[in-house]
């Protein structure tokens, strides 16, 4: 199969590749996918509370080319953008740019499960700080 | 002799490497350049029918084919009589089993195979029972092998044929096809094997294996493509098997259809040479892939050799790299050719059938690559390979989550995955 100039781009400079500290409250993680599928993509996004704005994603692609491309572009548009923003990201979007065919649309939709997964996990942190501020307030 | 030095030059090791290089052996040879100056004056210049009886261009044609006949019967131990011209040996393993199936129906309706077949095998089978034949599939071992218990355990009396390959494509396995031709004979079935990968490779004798019918094909064994032989036992017993193709009734009815002569030519060429250098050949194969594999297991963590080392064609190295993605691999190593057992990889998007009934999970069949050597590979080539291998392994493991976490412990089996 011949791949388009892009993914074998991101394939041999893929961007924003490393992890950050999960525990971190500013964190957000996704994992999706399985090793017997053959891809799972650990996705991360570090947001500013206070604006809101992703600072820092990063990523580790355990799949094929398209599967380290997407989620490699996926990265790189979330830097920059405010949550709300990230999750109006669309695999078709991924799907367009890096000319991915058809049979290589799942890697592109891998992409957009880990981008959700990831903010989900940094709402609900961020919920819960609310929430145990509040508690701690109360308690006062 | 200027051919056989044409054949030294290749595979000289002075010969500077080419990129990109070829490892891929078990899917195709290239031809062996002594074989196709064998072939050449058959396309030109005796090009005549081997079945026209009337003149010399048949003549000539007829005895080309004869000593093509007794080349490939020399290789296994067979006569030349015994020897069946095909299209290759997809046709071979259907002429085999549904010509046994139909010949034998009267005797019985029940064959056994094994799970890690070619698919020439095992889509037959499955012709072959929506037409009332039953099938046992055997499973293998985690080594690749089949359970010979199980094998004899399988055998009823509507039992007619066992058709079990020499040698894996994927994996190299070698089954025990002599023990299993005695196991056969003793219980008066007939044992039908898909040596494609085998003949040429390792000796195989259908006497002292007690093989009843053999498939075997040309551009496996660096003669061409579209040509192959199966291998039809006359005395003790005489199997017959009933023709698949009706016409002009070539090959003692067996298979109609005016003989490839340049092909049969050059597979007969192509088996000489097998005979004549297989013990220096299979030396040198076994020497480059031991060497390969010690190159990857010492540089690499978390390798997994599929099946077992022991009993494996001397050429074949199928090997996982825990926690990366076969197809990835492959794309960083874009300048070697070999396969993987990725679902990616395959048209149908599943991982590799034979490597799954190993039972060693599918996420190491995802992160396999097979490794086929041959006669044109060079130590030279072996080096590049392993440290291409190596290099983009290590980067992959590096963007790896999965290699990740398995660094810090966290036990992958235990972890809940997100289905997709």
């Amino acid at each position: 199969m011949a791949y388009s100039d892009k993914v074998i781009d991101h394939y041999n400079n893929p961007r924003n590749v490393g992890s950050m500290d999960k525990s971190d409250p500013n964190v957000g993680t996704g994992m999706v996918g399985a090793p017997e599928c053959g891809d799972v993509m650990k996705l991360q996004v570090k947001v500013n509370p206070a604006t809101g704005i992703i600072e820092d994603a990063k990523f580790k692609t355990f799949g094929c080319g398209s599967a380290i491309a997407s989620s490699s572009l996926a990265t790189e548009w979330l830097r920059g953008k405010t949550v709300d923003e990230a999750l109006a990201i669309k695999n078709t979007d991924i799907v367009n740019e890096l000319s991915l065919p058809p049979v290589k649309i799942h890697c592109s939709v891998l992409a957009e499960d880990a981008i959700k997964a990831a903010i989900g996990d940094y709402k609900k942190k961020a919920a819960s700080q609310t929430e145990s501020v509040a508690v701690g307030v109360s308690s006062k | 002799m200027t051919e056989v030095i044409v054949s030294e030059v290749i595979v000289s090791e002075k010969r500077p490497m080419k990129l990109p290089i070829y490892m891929d052996y078990h899917a195709t040879t290239p031809m062996d350049p002594r074989v196709f100056a064998a072939m050449k004056p058959y396309f030109l210049e005796t090009f005549g029918n081997a079945a026209s009886r009337n003149h010399s261009f048949g003549w000539e044609a007829e005895e080309a084919v004869e000593k093509s006949r007794k080349q490939i019967a020399g290789l296994i131990g067979a006569t030349a009589k015994e020897i069946v011209f095909t299209s290759g040996a997809t046709e071979s393993n259907n002429l085999a089993l549904k010509g046994v199936a139909e010949m034998y129906a009267e005797k019985g309706n029940h064959i056994i195979t094994a799970a890690t077949e070619h698919k020439a095998i095992l889509d037959t089978c499955k012709r072959l029972e929506k037409h009332g034949v039953r099938v046992t599939y055997l499973p293998v071992q985690q080594n690749g092998l089949v359970d010979l218990d199980q094998l004899q355990a399988a055998i009823t009396d509507k039992t007619i044929l066992i058709s079990l390959m020499y040698a894996n494509n994927e994996i190299g396995v070698l089954q025990p096809i002599a023990e299993i031709g005695k196991l056969a004979k003793a219980r008066g079935v007939l044992l039908h094997t898909d040596a494609t990968q085998a003949v040429g490779k390792v000796p195989v004798n259908v006497i002292t294996d007690n093989i009843d019918l053999m498939s075997l094909s040309g551009h496996k064994m660096y003669g061409p493509k579209g040509v192959g032989a199966l291998y039809v036992r006359r005395k003790s017993p005489r199997v017959q098997i009933t023709a698949q193709m009706d016409g002009g009734g070539h090959e003692r009815g067996m298979r109609s259809g005016t003989l490839n002569v340049p092909g049969i030519v050059g597979l007969g060429e192509a088996c000489a040479l097998c005979l004549a250098e297989m013990p220096a050949e299979s030396k040198r194969m076994a020497f480059l892939r031991d060497k390969l594999r010690d190159k990857l297991q010492s540089e690499l963590d978390e390798t997994y050799i599929n099946g077992t080392m022991s009993h494996r064609l001397p050429n074949n190295l199928n090997i996982s790299f825990a926690y990366v993605e076969g197809e990835s691999l492959l794309m960083g190593i874009n300048d070697i050719a070999v396969s993987s057992g990725s679902a990616c990889t395959s048209a149908t998007l599943e991982p590799s059938y034979v490597l799954k009934a190993l039972g060693a999970g599918d996420d190491l069949a995802h992160s396999s690559i097979r490794f086929g050597l041959g006669r044109f590979n060079t130590e030279a080539e072996v080096d590049y390979v392993a440290a291409k291998v190596i290099d983009v392994v290590r980067k992959l493991r590096e963007l790896s989550p999965l290699y990740e976490m398995a660094k810090e412990g966290i036990d992958l089996s235990k972890v809940q995955w997100a289905a997709h």
